[in-house]
Parts: structure tokens; C-alpha cells; sequence
């Protein structure tokens, strides 16, 4: 085995057994017309570990990934399992040779029980050939214990919540006598609590000789869970570092190829004028008593676990869903939100939460994608759109956010999480928005366009605008608030100022 | 941004929107030439006759190809918000129906409304009219508020206007009809009603507000709402100019005809349809143009008439119809594919 790479032994105290490999890479490229994703890549996984994989979006990361999943077929290179040269056709071809992966979007389907979403395709069967539903759900219930997965395989799947329905992926792959398990940023939809489940489980699967390819955005998770860290860039393979013996910021720039000093700039602007006012806010049985201030300049944080009602009330804010009582006033002006409509037309914004839900027009181009919300008054002559004029504003806007493409009538499809992140921002930003709200304006976003979108944010609360700002991720709320507001259940539990706020209190009051 | 950056980036602006972009009919047009091409050979070949150039056989399918396309240019752009409109052909029978009602003569001795007679022709055009936007506006309250499916919304439709043109006059043909009114359908007016509103609807989908939004709303309703597009008042608009067109060609059929039936229209929803998709609109919603849809239209009636000029017997006709618009969406979807992945 030629190992050109010197991966450091996790602890070298301990003298290294020489563990084969599970799944060793050797220079596997990959090529799409007009990309090379992949070039020359190697890596190794080892038995019983867990080895991140980290870079940019497009550093080819999830190329890989899905080589080793059997989806694209490399064009050259090689594969070895258990030092057997392997072959990967389709998924279920991977699969069936111990390579399972956990999607990012979960494949499962939601009218059908945990126990037949594992099954699928191979159920028990009795001697008549029809379904052995008991055997079924007793092997389930083995399986779960097993895993130490505390479900129910005869729940149907639309019941569980998103970290259930992980688990029951993670049990479906397992069912094959996985060898490697590759998961593709599982915790991007999760709360703090579901991760630290979700890494029970990793560790169960870890101490039973299975071999895990993880591939996350989040910094601090990486270092929690990961033995070793392999970082990607422009498709080519940077190193390998075992995880005690690296740092975040080594492996920021080995990622960046560069140094990145703020993540979270920050700063102190003196307090203005109220801009926005919220009075006992409540939409009936989702959220009651709402009541906060936002000044002009001012970021204010939203935090609370998944469910605590924070987007609710971002979406009653902007009027999406009308409040059921209470009261919003807009520089002291009473203001009645009924509509989407009617927030724009008062200077609002809204950054949605899930960005291929409700937020981009994926078969439409950046121009279409960002001009939208912007259709009125001076782009609109009689009802005609003022083509030339609105072309150069969404040109302008696209080059200042930085958007990485061939130009403005790139199919938004076809771009990167940041880059559709950063034509949504664009969106907005073409409205010259006062007061906006920023729901998960980071998730699933590479650090580099993550540091870029939370300098744009500072810069526009230092213009006089007032942010709010909902995230799952601790340090971004902590770092980038000037204040924050903690919800639970549908209330807020509490306000902190950005000198008292730490982790901890913050899952105080969002757990109270 | 300085100077420097703005004149760095010039070359851009052009590349933009200035330059020539490939059109995205080109394709389809070349299929369409194809067909003719392959018309015109086999008619050398077989009958020794050319196809294109027969000045009686183009008029026919010209007058032909306009009323579907009449029809065909609001269903796509129902399409286009990701809906379906498969009550376009009852509507036409529904306003031929009722426009005829009030375009009669006072010579006809069975008119319907004897009071009513010898009006001027602007009358039945503005029932026509009505009518298709009545049978529009109720089609789209029923999608955008009370959330019916569009398919099933339309269909009840689709079933409910043939049988008011059935009871209208109790099966009855209306004929009789002015000279002013049937001069709608003689000449090259039908040609000139359908080229216009290809036009008309092709210029509001690309340059206009209600065009962006009409996009918007078919690549995803979520995200239109969001950014402030009241999705529902903007359906009910889309669904009622499809009817009133509709009812348009309703008015045409009727004129060129010079009478009314019930059975008027049969299947042009289909037709309409289907010309939609062959011009490249996706029925996911988010994609398609006039453009397409014109020469969609086309490739039909030339389809049509090149086979009964071939002399292909009616039954193969519809048989190679259905494979064709099979196939043409099938690329469609085929290369779809290729430039995603």
C-alpha cells in the first residue's frame, strides 16, 4: 500500500497496530464538461474511526462522496475495500458491498413505518411469499436496540422528527452490515441536543469496527466527533491531520488557503432610535406574548431550539401567517402586516429558512431570482419592467455579494448553497430593506461565504438597519448579536446583552 | 465601486444583454422545417405534387392552426404557474354558442332571440368574450382559493361548459348568422386575431410584471409569496385570460363556421396542450414560451395536413400524433437531464 500520505497517529502514545485500511482511495479523478471535480484525490479511512472530510462547497468533496456511493463512476483511479480492489456500479451496489450513505435530503417515505422504510426491497417474507410483518418489526426492534435507537419501527415515518428519521437511515444502512457509513452534514436540521444523539450513536457505530466518512460545515462539531480531518480544495486533496492534533484555524486555512481573522465582525454601534416594536404578539396556538424592540443599527438574536417557535414568529412578522392579536409599530407607526405584500411595502425583508423551499426560483436565472421582489416602483413603468435598468441593478448586486458564476442568466440550479444564499440575500438588498430578518442565513454555507455574509450583515446594521437574526449555530447568534432573545415553546424566556451571553445560558432559557 | 471596476466590467454588461443569444425555439423550429422538408419529399416522391406550394392547402391549415393557437397561448400560460387548463375546448363551444345567439340575422326565421336581431357584430364578440372570462375567473377562484388542483378544477369545468352548450339550445345548431359577424372568420382575420395576441401575450410575458410574476409563481409558490406576489389574485388574472381567449376563439370558430355547435372545440384542449409542450413548456411549471408554443401549434396542423396530403389514413394520424408529442417531451425531459447532472 503506497501511502503518500503521513497521516499522524491519533495518539501516539499508543504504538501504532497498523490497522488495515477499511477504504482506501488512490488517485481518483473525476471530470464534468467544463470542471474537473476531482483530481488526483487520495485518502484513507480506517477501521473504527471517523474522518471528516472538509472544504469549501465545489472543493469536491461531495463528488467523492458519491463515488464512494456508487452514484458517479470515477474516471480513473482506484478503490480498495478491506485491501479488495472495489467497484461501485449503482447505490444498491455500493451498498450491498458495506458502503451506505446518509443523504443529506432523507430518502425515506413518509406513509410507511420505520420497520418497512429499513425493509425496503428485501422484506421478510413468509412462506406464502407475503410480507412477514412481524418478523419485520421484531428484526427492526433488534436492530434499533442494537444501534441503541430508542424508536418504535411500527411509527409511521411522517411522525418522527428529523433526527428520528436520520436514525432510522442510519439503522436502514447498518442493515446491510455497513462497513462505511458516509453522512453528508446530518446535522444540518438538527438542535444541539439531537446532534449530541446523533454523536452517541456515531460512537456506538464507531466502537463496532464501522468506518464513518463525515462530511459537516460545522467547525466545532468536526472536532467533537472526528478522529481525522482530510481537507479538500478545487477538487484537489490538501492533507490530513488526526483531530487532537490539529486546530480550527489550521484547518481553515488549509481549506481557504488563506487566513480568515473574523468570522464574526461585529461591532458595537451606539444605540438609535426604536425602528420596529413588537407588542404581545401571538398566533393562536403557536406562539403568545411576544413583546421586543428593535433599534435602528441593532442585530438582534433569535435563538431557541428547533420548534421553540422562533421562524413562526419571523413568518407572523413579515405576514405570512397574520398574527392572531397584538401589535407592530414601525417607527412608533401602527402598522398591520396581513401580507408578505404589506412588509415589503414597509421596508421589511425576509431571509427564509429553508432556501430551496421557500426561498429560490431554482428553474429561473440570477436576474429573475433576484429582481423579484423589487418589481415596483422605479423598475416598473405602467406595468412594463424597465429590463435595461433592472439587468444592471441585479449585475451590480450580484458582482458585490460576490456570486460565483458565468453571469447574471446562470440558472440558479446550478449554483453552490452560498452562492443561491447570496442571490436571496441580493434579493432583499435590492428593496433597500430597513428591517430585516434573517432566518438561518448560514446554514450549510462554506466558511469563506459564510465570513462574507456575516460582514454584509454587519455592514448593513451599520447603516442604520435593524437585523434579526435566527440561527441554531451558538457561536454565530453570540458572535454576531448586539442582543439575545431566547425562546421556548412559543415564549420568550429571556433577553441576554451580548457581554452576559454564553452557550450555556443560552440553553438555559431555551430548554427552561 | 471605482472607476476602474465599472469600465473592467463593460464587456460584461454586453455579454448580458446585448449580444445574440441562440433562441431557445431554434431547436423546435429546425424540427418544424424538418417536417415540411420531409412533407415536401415524400409529396415529389408519391404524388409528385409539392406540399408547400399550394396556395388552397396552406389557407387551410393556417385558418386551422389559428384557432388552437388562439387557445394555446393562455393554456401556456396557465402552464407556465404550474397549472392545467383542460377546459379551453368546452369554452370554445360555450362561447360560439352564446355568441351566435346574438349575431343572427333578421332574415332567419328560427333566430333564438327574434328581438335580437341584425345587432351589431360587437355584441356577440363581447358575450364570446364574457363568457370565456366568466368560465376563466370561476376555473381560477376555484384553484387559488379554494385550493382545488388545477387538473380537476378545469375538468369540472371542461364537462360543466359542454353541457351548457348542449342545453343552450337543446343540441340545436344556431346559424344564420350576419354577414358582419362571419366576417371574423373569413379572410385572414382568424390569422391576424391569433398572430396578434401571440404578440401581445408574448411581449406582457417577457417584459411585464404580470410575465415575472406568472414565472415566479410556477418555479415555486413559496418563494413568490415570500418575496411579496399575492399568488391568488395573480392565478385568478392567468386563468381568466386563458378563458377569455378561449371564448376569442370560440367567437372565430362560430364566424368561420357560420353557424354554432355544441360540439365545437371537441379535444382543442388537447391540441393546445400538447402545443404547449412541444414549444418547450415544462408542465412543472417555471418554463415555456410564446414562441414555442407558436411553433408547437404549428407542427401540429402542418402534421395534419401533410399526412391527409400524403393521404395517411385519419386512424394512423392520430396514432403517429400521440407517439410524436410522446417523443418530443420525452427529449425535452432527456436533455433536461444531461444539463443538470
Amino acid at each position: 500500500m503506497q501511502t503518500t500520505v503521513a497521516v499522524t497517529p491519533t495518539s501516539p502514545g499508543v504504538e501504532d497496530k497498523r490497522q488495515p485500511c477499511l477504504l482506501s482511495v488512490t488517485g481518483i479523478s473525476k471530470s464534468f464538461p467544463g470542471v474537473v471535480a476531482l483530481d488526483d484525490v487520495s485518502f484513507q479511512l480506517r477501521r473504527g474511526t471517523v474522518h471528516a472530510l472538509m472544504g469549501e462547497n465545489g472543493a469536491g468533496k461531495s463528488t467523492l462522496m458519491k463515488i464512494l456511493a456508487g452514484i458517479y463512476q470515477p474516471d480513473a483511479g482506484e478503490i480498495h475495500l478491506d485491501g479488495v480492489s472495489a467497484q461501485f456500479k449503482t447505490p444498491l451496489d455500493a451498498l450491498m458491498q458495506g458502503v451506505g450513505m446518509i443523504h443529506q435530503e432523507l430518502n425515506l417515505m413518509p406513509s410507511m413505518t420505520v420497520a418497512e422504510n429499513i425493509w425496503i426491497g428485501r422484506e421478510p417474507r413468509n412462506r406464502f411469499g407475503i410480507v412477514d410483518h412481524p418478523r419485520m418489526n421484531r428484526l427492526s426492534r433488534d436492530l434499533l436496540t442494537e444501534l441503541k435507537i430508542n424508536l418504535d419501527p411500527e411509527m409511521e415515518v411522517r411522525h418522527l422528527s428529523i433526527a428520528s428519521r436520520q436514525m432510522v437511515e442510519i439503522a436502514k444502512a447498518v442493515s446491510y452490515r455497513s462497513r462505511v457509513l458516509i453522512m453528508d452534514e446530518p446535522t444540518s436540521a438538527l438542535t444541539e441536543r439531537e446532534s449530541a444523539q446523533l454523536f452517541e450513536i456515531i460512537d456506538e457505530l464507531r466502537t463496532q469496527g464501522i468506518g464513518i466518512v463525515y462530511i459537516s460545515h460545522k467547525m466545532h462539531e468536526i472536532f467533537e466527533i472526528s478522529d481525522e480531518i482530510s481537507v479538500f480544495r478545487d477538487g484537489k486533496y490538501i492533507g490530513t491531520h488526526a483531530a487532537a492534533a490539529t486546530s480550527r484555524d489550521e484547518i481553515i486555512r488549509m481549506m481557504v488557503g488563506r487566513d480568515i481573522s473574523t468570522l464574526f465582525p461585529k461591532e458595537n454601534v451606539p444605540t438609535n432610535d426604536i425602528l420596529f416594536s413588537v407588542r404581545d404578539l401571538a398566533l393562536r396556538g403557536v406562539f403568545s406574548g411576544v413583546s421586543f424592540d428593535l433599534r435602528a443599527g441593532e442585530i438582534l438574536g433569535l435563538a431557541g431550539l428547533i420548534g421553540s417557535g422562533r421562524s413562526n414568529v419571523a413568518e407572523t412578522i413579515f405576514g405570512v401567517t397574520p398574527a392572531t392579536s397584538g401589535e407592530i409599530r414601525i417607527r412608533e407607526q401602527r402598522v398591520d402586516l396581513r401580507s408578505p405584500r404589506d412588509a415589503i411595502a414597509n421596508g421589511m425583508a425576509f431571509l427564509t429558512e429553508d432556501r430551496k423551499q421557500s426561498g429560490c426560483f431554482l428553474a429561473l436565472d440570477i436576474l429573475e431570482n433576484i429582481q423579484i421582489a423589487a418589481l415596483r416602483n422605479q423598475f416598473v413603468k405602467a406595468g412594463f419592467v424597465q429590463n435595461k435598468a433592472i439587468a444592471a441593478a441585479c449585475s451590480e448586486m450580484s458582482r458585490t455579494l460576490r456570486v460565483k458564476s458565468s453571469g447574471i442568466h446562470t440558472t440558479v440550479e446550478n449554483l453552490s448553497g452560498g452562492n443561491q444564499q447570496k442571490v436571496l440575500i441580493g434579493r432583499w438588498l435590492l428593496t433597500k430593506p430597513r428591517i430585516l430578518i434573517l432566518d438561518e442565513p448560514t446554514r450549510g454555507i462554506d466558511v469563506a461565504a459564510k465570513a462574507e455574509i456575516h460582514a454584509l450583515v454587519s455592514a448593513l446594521a451599520s447603516t442604520g438597519a435593524g437585523v434579526i437574526l435566527i440561527s441554531s449555530e451558538m457561536p454565530e447568534v453570540i458572535g454576531m448579536s448586539d442582543r439575545i432573545m431566547v425562546m421556548h415553546e412559543g415564549k420568550i424566556t429571556g433577553v441576554l446583552d451580548r457581554d452576559e451571553a454564553t452557550q450555556v445560558k443560552i440553553m438555559e432559557l431555551a430548554s427552561k | 465601486m471605482g472607476k476602474d471596476t465599472i469600465a473592467a466590467i463593460i464587456p460584461e454588461y454586453r455579454g448580458d444583454f446585448g449580444g445574440w443569444r441562440k433562441p431557445q425555439e431554434l431547436n423546435i423550429f429546425l424540427v418544424l422545417v424538418g417536417i415540411v422538408l420531409l412533407c415536401e419529399m415524400c409529396g415529389w416522391l408519391l404524388t409528385g405534387q409539392s406540399f408547400v406550394w399550394n396556395p388552397q392547402r396552406l389557407t387551410i391549415t393556417i385558418l386551422q392552426v389559428s384557432v388552437v393557437g388562439i387557445i394555446a397561448i393562455g393554456v401556456t400560460q396557465v402552464i407556465i404557474t404550474g397549472g392545467i387548463d383542460l377546459s379551453s375546448g368546452s369554452v370554445v363551444a360555450a362561447s360560439a354558442m352564446m355568441a351566435a345567439g346574438f349575431a343572427q340575422s333578421a332574415e332567419w326565421s328560427k333566430a333564438l332571440y327574434p328581438s335580437l336581431t341584425n345587432l351589431p357584430a360587437i355584441v356577440p364578440i363581447a358575450v364570446g368574450v364574457l363568457i370565456g372570462l366568466v368560465a376563466g375567473i370561476t376555473n381560477g377562484v376555484f384553484v387559488a382559493y379554494a385550493r382545488i388542483p388545477p387538473f380537476i378544477a378545469t375538468l369540472g369545468m371542461m364537462v360543466s361548459a359542454r353541457g351548457i352548450s348542449k342545453w343552450y339550445t337543446k343540441g340545436q345548431p344556431i346559424s344564420g348568422l350576419t354577414e358582419q359577424f362571419t366576417a371574423i372568420g373569413s379572410a385572414a382575420w382568424p390569422v391576424l386575431v391569433f398572430v396578434a395576441v401571440a404578440i401581445i401575450f408574448h411581449v406582457a410575458l417577457r417584459y411585464t410584471r404580470y410575465g415575472k410574476y406568472t414565472y415566479a409563481i410556477g418555479a415555486n409558490v413559496q418563494a413568490a409569496r415570500v418575496s411579496g406576489i399575492d399568488v391568488e389574485r395573480h392565478l385568478v388574472k392567468v386563468y381568466a385570460i386563458a378563458g377569455m381567449l378561449a371564448g376569442l376563439a370560440g367567437i372565430v370558430t362560430a364566424a368561420r363556421a357560420q353557424t354554432a355547435q355544441s360540439g365545437m372545440g371537441y379535444m382543442y384542449e388537447l391540441d393546445a396542450i400538447a402545443a404547449a409542450v412541444i414549444g418547450g413548456t415544462s408542465l412543472a411549471g417555471g418554463v415555456g414560451r410564446i414562441g414555442g408554443t407558436v411553433i408547437g401549434v404549428v407542427i401540429l396542423g402542418v402534421m395534419s395536413s401533410g399526412f391527409t396530403f400524403l393521404r395517411v389514413d385519419a386512424y394512423y394520424q392520430e396514432i403517429v400524433k400521440g407517439l410524436i408529442i410522446v417523443t418530443a417531451v420525452t427529449i425535452d425531459v432527456y436533455r433536461n437531464r444531461q444539463k443538470r447532472s
